[in-house]
């Protein structure tokens, strides 16, 4: 969609500010997961990737989903990468270039990315039929985490335990295996 | 909610907003260190602190930063140049996100977020990125423990800070800071409505767990074993001088003052007096001069607060690196879980 035909929807219930703002924090992230592969530094590939997150949190934000997007932030920048860094310094954090970070067979990673892409891709927009989504208004913001919480004690309360429940045999597994004695 | 005399456009709006997020982020932070950190600390010691500059030692605050700023900017030769600049820049970043959310009175305020407080504690937790990034960028033993000993402790602290909070959710059943502040102000206990039921309360529990995890969270004594002078010289700090040093320093009190903020709206009421004493019913009908007087009784609570702090900061001598994590992981998240198990049954039985 080029820019000249988002302004000629802008009376149509097209947020511009918001569409404008996608790309760019979108071209900023595609930027930054170039790097997250592309970097020569382990450390500086987890920072990449941060900024990759953060960008999806920015996403969320703009697409009105509030709860989500503050999720994203303290879950993936606030825990997971924590514990990524925490785990790439206590093991091997050199400063500078790495020499062995890049696997041999790096080049069989791009058909799969590719792969991986289109399928979301196609799902995507199979699945809004080129449909724009509207503003929301002030209530409908306000209620989301409202339906969010009644969703999850509600009619997914059986998948959100068995969710848990695999986490919680994830956690026991690793303990048992770090366990030495 | 009100009608202004004057009609502000929307940038002025926003420059008002940004100028208030600097007022509320670095007034507290030299209170709370000319205050607190120059003047109380003295009186414990039985010395005068600061006392040439200004009267009583009151410009002291502006002849170092003044200091701080000549200082040449420097960088360790074998340091990761760029990620050694950025890293106080994200801890400060960090602490100027949170200001966001606070209300400080009927309309003064940032923005009016529906999940403030979910999330003042998600980017509260940022700031243990840009501790762990410093430690590692200074190309230093030193550096590195202590930004790991900071990521280590800054995770166990989170989660008891997180789960506390949730019993004033449950409570107050809204995420929303400012709607917790009504509901503080507007509850009543056994029929009497003229005290309105400040959460510290019922919350007690909760709040004592808050603020030893805002203790741990600001890495002061008792907790500062990630600065442990007498093993790490400075922990991640070590490398770092001239107005670098002086981020992380301001980042560390205006921190405090944020956290205080915080607490005094979860905890104690935030810029409300019982909406009984003057018959507003809601938010809508309170008067407009507490856009005024609000901010100054945020100020009082979070100088009380702050206060509180800075006492046992001065007053209790270092935790070992595992009775602190112990006390974290065995203590203060099962009773704080205990809590919001208690506070539940209780919301839905009463």
């Amino acid at each position: 969609m080029t820019l000249a035909s988002l302004f000629a929807q802008a009376d149509g219930g097209v947020n511009v500010a918001q569409n404008v703002g996608f790309y760019i924090i979108a071209a900023g992230m595609l930027w930054a997961a170039f790097r997250v592969v592309s970097t020569k530094n382990v450390v500086h590939a987890a920072l990449w990737l941060v900024v990759v997150l953060g960008g999806i949190a920015a996403q969320y934000i703009l697409a009105a989903a509030e709860f989500v997007a503050i999720s994203q932030v303290l879950v993936y920048i606030g825990a997971v990468m924590v514990l990524f860094l925490f785990g790439i310094m206590l093991t091997r954090a050199t400063i500078g270039a790495d020499t062995d970070v890049f696997n041999k067979g790096w080049a069989v990673g791009i058909p799969v990315a590719l792969l991986v892409f289109g399928v979301l891709a196609y799902v995507t927009i199979d699945f809004t039929e080129d449909s724009l989504l509207v503003d929301p208004t002030e209530e409908q913001i306000a209620a989301t985490t409202t339906a969010i919480s009644d969703g999850y004690l509600g009619p997914y309360l059986v998948p959100l335990i068995a969710v848990s429940f695999v986490l919680l045999a994830a956690a026991i597994g690793a303990i048992v295996l770090a366990r030495k004695d | 909610m009100i009608q202004l005399a004057i009609e502000i456009p929307y940038w002025g709006q926003s420059l008002l907003r940004v100028l208030g997020g600097l007022v509320a982020v670095l007034l507290p932070a030299g209170t709370i260190v000319y205050l607190f950190l120059f003047k109380m600390m003295s009186f414990m010691q039985s010395r005068l602190g600061p006392m040439e500059a200004g009267p009583y030692g009151s410009l002291q605050l502006v002849a170092e930063v003044g200091k701080w700023m000549q200082k040449e900017d420097l960088a360790p030769e074998a340091a990761d140049k760029s990620i050694f600049k950025i890293a106080p820049l994200v801890v400060l970043v960090s602490t100027f996100l949170l200001v966001v959310v606070i209300p400080f009175g009927p309309d003064a305020l940032f923005t009016d977020f529906e999940v403030g407080i979910f999330y003042g504690l998600a980017v509260a937790s940022i700031s243990v990125l840009g501790i762990l990034i410093a430690g590692w960028a200074s190309a230093n033993k030193y550096s590195l423990l202590g930004g790991l000993r900071a990521a280590g402790q800054l995770i166990a602290y989170e989660l008891p800070m997180v789960l506390a909070v949730v019993g004033v959710v449950i409570q107050a059943g809204s995420m929303n800071l400012q709607q917790i502040v009504v509901a503080q102000n507007t509850y009543e206990i056994f029929g009497l409505d003229w005290i309105g039921m400040p959460f510290v309360i019922t919350q007690c529990v909760g709040f004592v767990i808050f603020m030893i995890a805002v203790q741990a969270e600001l890495t002061q004594p008792p907790f500062d074993m990630p600065i442990a002078e007498s093993e790490l010289v400075s922990g991640y700090m070590t490398e770092y001088s001239g107005f670098r040093f002086l981020i992380f320093f301001i980042g560390e009190f205006a921190t405090a003052g944020v956290f205080a903020f915080l607490a005094s709206i979860l905890f104690l009421g935030g810029w409300g007096i019982p909406f009984a004493w003057f018959g507003w019913t809601d938010l809508d009908s309170v008067d407009n001069w507490m856009n005024v007087v609000g901010p100054v009784i945020m100020l009082t609570k979070m100088m009380l607060l702050t206060g509180i702090i800075m006492w046992v900061r001065f007053s209790y001598p270092r935790f070992r690196e595992d009775q602190l994590q112990t006390f974290a992981w065995k203590v203060l998240i099962p009773v704080s879980i205990l809590n919001i198990a208690v506070t539940a049954i209780l919301k839905v039985a009463v």
